[in-house]
């Protein structure tokens, strides 16, 4: 079945709303969709990792891409969704994370020929995470890279740059 | 074909394994004298089976020195050949061999055919009655062991026979890793043109901060005895010609290599390593470290299997177990499906039965990975056997309670905290035993090794009727140490705690086999890492009791948990001293900035749990009262400052590593009764990120 689906060089991708724009993550990608629930906080953890999520059994980690791509905060309702991720890491590896997202909309079939490359932004926005861009009934959609989005070494390295600015960083270990 | 078999070479390895270790065990209880024939047939059948299995895998080199092996058993087991203890020594030294042998085709190397021909020597010796004594045969055979080739190669062989051979300092460049090459591979060709000695030299190794794993900074002195040619030694060179500093030497001056320094080695590098391990989690890279230093005489850590066997009993009552919770849940799901008001008893009992089955599921699945811990205890007979033997003292060791089961990742920690303490007590403990005699003991010192479940833990005792520690030297070797204060007053406990501190050790002399002053303080951090802690009881002249205490699995974890603001942290129940109601005004601060708590006459540190972890939420007006948990990380008391207690519970240890990272001061997650999940605190974490 895959494969036929590849033959044909389509994906599906799974579309959600963020502050009024569409963006999509792969399907194949997804776990599982779940309604917000109270996450506990995570100590000095950047600030767009809301906390841990108790998964059957597994603690997650729950990523607020509003704030990862800092954009304004806004209140979870019960239409916000958190969407479970399996996370690819140097290819062997594999993190479960969560995103937090306004709401899911949409299951498109997008033909890998019609994915733009995103255009370059210079240094006003980080195209590093976007796959490409896709117009979808004259909507654009942003689909994301989820591997490099959500890499855990990214997240590390957020926090090594809040430390660096620190000025107590010498003393480490 | 081949690959068909090799589909069954882990099972054969397995099985081999175990044989050994019968046969180990079964010799050592000849050793004693009497003559068992059941014992002797044990020991013959594992011999047959590993014989049998070797020669249809194809390893013939095994079949063919367990066939040896066999016929002097079979001879003892008609009984024409006595048992002698030479006779079990070569037996026991011929264990080892086969052990290396396997364990060289386990991981896929060539065997070292040198030692395996001159155990085949000292057997067939024994066998053909040449053997004059005993002695003889059984030098030889234990001097033999692989290592031997780095390590005790004797600097007299070079002075008694002119050798011909190389002289080669090799000095890799930084760079010589990353252009791909790997000098294990290089010695491993030299040691083919030869016999091959490695020395190698880590003064460079940068400490661990500055450590690149990529940059090669070992240099190695090489010894080759062989009758190559300097263009054959410098071919296998070739490839690294511009990636090293590479100097070759005749070896027919023996004066010069006189002292090649002795093969230390290895050993501080194995230092150097262990505290990386230990501190951080980079084991890749000690392993990188250590990997080409240990050089060709490969004696690779037996790979650590994963794999468990498990009593069927267990596996059939998980099963059992699984189908109650089945029909549990379906007769749950009928009163669900037309619920009225008059089916509550009948739902409260029917929850109430799914909550006992969940319970008994759990105990069972948790079963599963409980393994005896005989599977420790049965490798020490023989390490008492052989050092009691080394040392000329005469040592019984008794096992008592072997068959207490303990989490499977329990059982392999422990190992080598126990084989230290073991050691001790047969190095320091027990006597010589003219002084025992002299002293109205015994002349066989007695140690036991006891484990027993007590509460939820498990304790392992080790008893030893030897000389017992003298407190008053204890005591005054700490004040010459610099570690305690002349004027300090301590109780007897805290003079025996003196032990685990770092860099203590009174042996008088050293020995190989303890008394370097590093041991106990890594045994009681092992063990502190397991969750469990170690105490001594000793009397000057009647001998010591070290027990230690560990939880029974990793998976579970004794806690108490504490509010701060919204949130709940779980402190693990074994490093909290006690708990104390406080209010703002009991606090001082020293120099307006670290506070303190006055504790009966002592000042303890205080963290401020909600500055900590930067906690924002609940309200912070309350912070004025709040309760102090004294804890003990790092050797040191410490309190953190929490806003209230919320009670003790078992929770489950979930790491946060997973699908996250390491986070500062936390230690895992868990998740409470509510579905929530609560962070655990690394106590001796906390402490060090305070002081940050």
């Amino acid at each position: 079945m895959t494969t036929d689906v590849h033959k044909k060089q389509i994906e599906q991708f799974l579309t959600f709303e963020l502050a009024n724009e569409v963006y999509g993550v792969e399907i194949l990608k997804v776990q599982e969709i779940r309604g917000w629930e109270a996450v506990r906080v995570i100590p000095n953890a950047p600030s767009f990792i809301k906390g841990v999520l108790n998964l059957r059994g597994s603690v997650i980690p729950i990523v607020d891409l509003r704030e990862r791509f800092s954009l304004e905060h806004c209140e979870y309702t019960h239409k916000t969704v958190v969407i479970v991720l399996c996370v690819k890491h140097h290819r062997t590896e594999t993190f479960v994370m969560g995103i937090v997202a306004d709401a899911v909309s949409d299951v498109l079939d997008i033909k890998l020929s019609e994915i733009k490359k995103a255009p370059n932004f210079g240094s006003q926005l980080d195209t590093r995470y976007m796959r490409g861009m896709h117009v979808y009934k004259k909507n654009m959609i942003m689909l994301l890279d989820v591997d490099k989005l959500l890499n855990p070494d990214e997240l590390d390295g957020m926090d090594e740059l809040a430390d660096s600015i620190s000025p107590d960083s010498e003393d480490f270990l | 074909m081949s690959i068909d078999m090799s589909q069954f070479h882990q099972v054969f390895f397995e099985e081999c394994f175990e044989g050994l270790e019968a046969m180990e065990s079964g010799l050592l209880s000849l050793d004693i004298g009497d003559i068992d024939s059941e014992v002797i047939n044990t020991i013959f059948r594992a011999a047959h089976s590993i014989k049998g299995g070797s020669g249809t895998f194809g390893f013939t080199v095994v079949a063919e020195y367990t066939h040896i092996m066999e016929t002097l058993l079979d001879e003892m087991r008609d009984g024409r050949r006595q048992v002698t203890k030479p006779a079990v020594d070569v037996l026991l030294g011929s264990v080892d061999c086969l052990r290396e042998m396997l364990t060289s085709i386990q991981n896929e190397e060539d065997v070292n055919m040198e030692s395996a021909a001159q155990h085949q020597a000292a057997l067939e010796m024994e066998l053909n009655g040449t053997a004059g004594g005993g002695e003889h045969t059984a030098a030889p055979v234990h001097a033999a062991p692989i290592v031997v080739v780095v390590e005790a190669e004797p600097e007299e062989e070079v002075v008694v026979d002119e050798e011909q051979g190389w002289k080669i300092a090799f000095c890799p460049y930084l760079s010589l890793l990353k252009t791909g090459n790997d000098p294990v591979r290089l010695f491993r060709e030299l040691s083919g043109l030869g016999e091959l000695t490695t020395n190698v030299n880590i003064q460079d190794v940068p400490p661990f901060a500055e450590l690149d794993p990529e940059e090669c900074n070992i240099s190695w002195e090489l010894k080759l005895v062989s009758d190559a040619t300097e263009a054959a030694v410098r071919e296998i060179f070739s490839w690294v010609e511009e990636d090293c500093a590479l100097e070759l030497a005749p070896l027919a001056k023996p004066k010069k290599i006189k002292k090649p320094k002795p093969a230390a080695a290895p050993a501080p590098v194995v230092e150097t390593a262990a505290p990386v391990v230990a501190t951080e989690s980079a084991p890749v890279v000690a392993a990188k470290k250590a990997a080409p230093t240990e050089s060709d005489p490969s004696k690779n850590a037996p790979k650590a299997s994963s794999s468990i066997r498990v009593d069927t009993d267990k596996i059939d009552t998980l099963i059992n177990m699984v189908g109650e919770v089945v029909i549990t849940q379906s007769m749950l799901g009928l009163i669900g499906e037309n619920f009225t008001m008059d089916k509550v008893g009948q739902l409260k009992r029917g929850l109430a039965q799914l909550e006992r089955h969940t319970r008994d599921l759990q105990q069972s699945v948790m079963n599963i990975r409980m393994l005896p811990i005989s599977f420790v205890f049965s490798r020490f007979p023989r390490l008492v056997h052989d050092i009691s033997t080394q040392l000329h003292k005469k040592i019984t060791l008794k096992l008592v309670g072997e068959n207490t089961e303990v989490d499977k990742a329990v059982v392999e920690l422990i190992n080598d905290p126990l084989v230290h303490l073991i050691r001790n007590s047969l190095d320091h403990g027990i006597e010589m035993p003219a002084e025992r005699v002299a002293a109205g003991k015994p002349e066989m010192g007695t140690i036991e090794l006891k484990a027993y479940h007590r509460g939820g833990h498990i304790v392992i005792e080790i008893v030893d009727d030897g000389r017992g520690m003298d407190k008053a030297k204890l005591l005054a070797k700490a004040i010459e140490k610099g570690l305690v204060e002349e004027s300090t007053i301590m109780s007897d406990k805290q003079i025996l705690e003196l032990i685990f501190m770092p860099g203590f050790s009174t042996a008088e002399k050293l020995t190989d086999i303890s008394g370097r002053g590093v041991g106990m303080d890594v045994v009681r951090r092992n063990i502190q890492s397991l969750g469990g802690n170690i105490d001594i009881i000793s009397e000057l002249g009647k001998g010591s009791t070290i027990a230690i205490h560990l939880p029974l699995t990793l998976a579970i974890l004794d806690g108490q948990s504490v509010a701060v603001g919204d949130e709940t942290y779980i402190v693990p129940l074994v490093s909290i001293i006690e708990s104390i109601n406080i209010t703002e005004k009991m606090l001082n601060k020293v120099a307006g900035k670290g506070e303190t708590f006055k504790l009966r006459n002592e000042y303890l540190p205080i963290i401020r749990m909600r500055e900590i972890f930067n906690v924002k939420s609940g309200n912070a007006t309350k912070s004025n009262e709040g309760v102090i948990v004294v804890v003990e990380g790092q050797g040191a008391l410490c309190g953190f400052l929490v806003d209230e207690l919320l009670g003790q519970q078992q929770v489950v240890i979930k790491s946060l590593e997973a699908n996250y990272r390491r986070v500062e001061g936390v230690s895992g997650a868990t998740i409470l009764g509510d579905g929530s999940v609560a962070l655990i605190l690394d106590v001796p974490g906390l402490v060090r990120l305070s002081v940050r």
